[in-house]
């Protein structure tokens, strides 16, 4: 077994452009063990989730028990330790939304696309995911597909922006 | 530049704005987005050029006027005029008829005197009306001419003096005295001394502090940098959460023109005054919201709270004293400064002074941000400003102060809104939310919601927050199967006491409330859903339906 953090991060076999992006993150913060948030928000942005050794080699270069940094990254929801689908439509669950009815919503997309709330689909094209409140309460329900919210959202229209997002045209 | 040059500044950017006889507002916070208003800028910017009235008229992209519900929003000034739903098309048409014939677009006005009227925008005062990323926008409205005013012609401790005299207090939610809580950093041993605004607006259901930071960032930048020289400060942390993309934006943006007009970093206009401030992003933590939590998540650990004393105005960030405002308590400050705290004593009511901001969502008509005085009353804000019930339907309930907020019903519609009044009917004032539930809505399926999500988001340290409100939810889960015992009531109204009085921080504190108030207010729906197993408002016993 290699030592903790020793392999950078998963992708070492591919060109590292992004070990050298997380390299520079973290020296941006002069190595400091506060900031190990920030490095955390740094290392999704460019690799979009987590997995052992990503965590492992952050751990590492902060000097920080592994316990600790897997202790912070499992803590805070923001923080993805799975790999997302291609595209992804995240629910928001906040009040408003709920009172609104959005739960009829999330059944619907589940059923149509076959895939449970905060799982991927097999075939790794969409994973629908739910949030505590995205702050637009006076257009809920909401639900964001790849980044774009979809306000005053009906089960209709986000099917129909979730088809079109990956390319799904059976009618 | 000294404060005289940046008061030169202000004139001459106030003169470049008077040179418009006309200014396009059109709101682009995140409300509006989503419906298009970048569009709608580009056409206005377009059409102001097409019909060659661009020398008279200015177009903006502002942050939000409150009017949600109807965005893309855009606001035509002089006049206050509000146009809805713009597209960009009827953006030609305005430029048009009103900048060019000078005849308002009738079929466009939002016309609803109500939702304003009874409004007193103080915190929101700018929003909607300057560019939240430009910095000279904001100069031009008085923008840091309290700081000005602090550094030229204010002790600190006459500084301090006015903050207590304007009776101003925490917006947080726990309504502390301000000027008590900086009169104790002020008086505390210890350096460096930090200043922690606090944007981690987690409720669900509550938007306001992401409006002013999307619409008036500089505002908050103006109130930390005034507690830095009453406090001694020397380092201020804006924690904002990670999912308000917008507001991460332009506060990042107001910074680094701060600090370009040497307004933020060392010897601030050229006074001895050093602050530096630096934006932290959450990630997704309801709990880092709270005073202590905030202060670990900052420092690289899991949010979780600490025990008081020592209290953060002693031993906060770092162990060193700390100052930890709400965004919308400083956002006030600059205000105090400069109208005096007796001015900001007398409005709202005498035990609570000035205004507040509210996120007014739910089934509601006219949803929105909206700002109104302390002391005014939840049929004025529901029925008066949001218009009343959506759809004509009966009101049922009304949920203030977010997830772990009480949901009263309509015989407290007269309560007064301040924090004393509120706490005693089993509500808090929280961050600021109020949803308003009609006849569809099931009390009991609402309280097992806030539950749910009180349980997510529990961090853990605390054994009857973290398990207590475990056992409560898998009772709901009973409950809404067709499963649930009569002495379940009890049970809930015991262990609900028990967690709040056993928690160390106020998300156990306050997460029974919604269990507790139901109970209190809303019994017969429980007893219906127990003995009887009917649910008025059809909306638990999924399985069973399908059942049969």
């Amino acid at each position: 077994m290699t030592e903790w953090g020793e392999k950078s991060p998963s992708i070492s076999s591919q060109s590292d452009r992004r070990a050298l992006l997380l390299e520079k993150a973290i020296f941006q913060h002069q190595y400091r063990k506060e900031a190990l948030l920030e490095i955390l928000h740094s290392a999704q942005e460019i690799y979009g989730f987590f997995d052992k050794d990503l965590l492992l080699y952050i751990a590492k270069s902060l000097k920080l028990p592994p316990s600790h940094v897997h202790g912070v990254a499992t803590f805070y929801n923001f923080f993805k330790l799975k790999k997302p689908g291609t595209h992804t439509c995240t629910f928001c669950l906040g009040t408003a939304c709920f009172v609104r009815g959005v739960e009829r919503i999330i059944v619907a997309a589940e059923q149509e696309f076959n895939v449970k709330r905060g799982e991927t689909r097999a075939d790794g094209k969409l994973s629908l995911f739910i949030t505590r409140c995205i702050g637009a309460c006076a257009m809920a329900p909401n639900a964001i597909v790849d980044d774009q919210v979809v306000g005053k959202a009906t089960p209709e229209a986000v099917i129909e922006r979730i088809r079109s997002a990956i390319g799904d045209d059976r009618a | 530049m000294k404060p005289a040059d940046l008061t030169k500044l202000a004139e001459r950017d106030l003169d470049f704005r008077r040179a418009y006889r006309y200014r396009i507002n059109v709101c682009c916070s995140s409300g509006c987005l989503p419906f298009g208003s970048l569009k709608v800028l580009e056409a206005f910017e377009d059409a102001v050029k097409e019909f060659g009235v661009n020398g008279q008229c200015q177009v903006a992209r502002t942050g939000c006027i409150g009017t949600c519900y109807v965005g893309p929003a855009v606001v035509v000034d002089p006049g206050d005029h509000v146009y809805q739903k713009v597209t960009p098309e009827d953006a030609r048409e305005i430029v048009k008829e009103h900048i060019v014939n000078g005849t308002p677009v009738k079929r466009l006005l939002c016309i609803n005197e109500s939702f304003f009227k009874k409004q007193a925008r103080l915190v929101l005062r700018n929003a909607g009306r300057i560019d939240p990323f430009k910095i000279e926008d904001y100069l031009a409205v008085g923008g840091y001419g309290a700081l000005v005013k602090c550094l030229t012609k204010m002790t600190t401790k006459e500084v301090i003096d006015e903050v207590s005299a304007s009776g101003l207090r925490g917006r947080g939610g726990a309504g502390f005295q301000t000027g008590k809580k900086w009169d104790f950093v002020a008086r505390a041993q210890g350096s460096p001394k930090y200043v922690v605004a606090n944007l981690d607006e987690g409720d669900p259901g509550v938007f306001a502090n992401r409006t002013l930071a999307e619409a008036d960032p500089h505002a908050i930048v103006e109130g930390m940098l005034i507690a830095a020289y009453a406090l001694g400060a020397d380092k201020g942390y804006i924690y904002i959460r990670a999912e308000y993309p917008l507001a991460i934006q332009t506060l990042k943006k107001a910074i680094e023109q701060a600090k370009s007009l040497s307004l933020v970093g060392g010897n601030v206009l050229e006074t001895p005054l050093k602050f530096d401030i630096e934006l932290r992003l959450g990630a997704g933590a309801f709990v880092a919201g709270e005073e202590t939590a905030i202060l670990s998540s900052i420092e690289g650990h899991r949010a979780m709270p600490r025990p008081r004393p020592p209290y953060p105005a002693t031993s906060g960030l770092f162990g060193k004293p700390t100052l930890i405002q709400n965004v919308e308590t400083l956002a006030n400050v600059p205000l105090i400064i400069v109208n005096g705290g007796a001015w900001f004593s007398r409005i709202g009511s005498p035990k609570c002074t000035g205004t507040k901001c509210f996120s007014l969502t739910g089934k509601v008509a006219s949803p929105g941000l909206i700002e109104v005085p302390m002391g005014i009353t939840l049929r004025e804000v529901v029925y008066d400003i949001g218009g009343g019930v959506a759809e004509n339907r009966k009101f049922k309930s009304v949920q203030v102060g977010g997830p772990s907020g009480g949901c009263l019903p309509e015989s407290f519609l007269d309560l007064p809104i301040d924090y004393e009044s509120l706490t005693k009917a089993g509500a808090i004032m929280g961050s600021g939310g109020i949803v308003v539930m009609d006849d569809k809505s099931c009390m009991v399926d609402t309280a097992k919601f806030f539950t749910e999500f009180c349980v997510d988001e529990s961090c853990g340290k605390c054994v009857p927050c973290r398990v207590g409100l475990l056992k409560l939810k898998e009772m709901f889960d009973e409950i809404t199967a067709g499963k649930g015992k009569m002495e379940y009531l009890h049970l809930f109204e015991e262990s609900g006491e028990f967690i709040r009085e056993a928690s160390l921080c106020g998300l156990g504190q306050t997460a029974p409330n919604p269990i507790l108030t139901t109970i209190r207010y809303f019994k017969d729906e429980y007893v219906q859903h127990i003995a009887e197993r009917k649910c008025p408002a059809g909306k638990c016993f999924e399985v069973e339906k399908e059942a049969t």
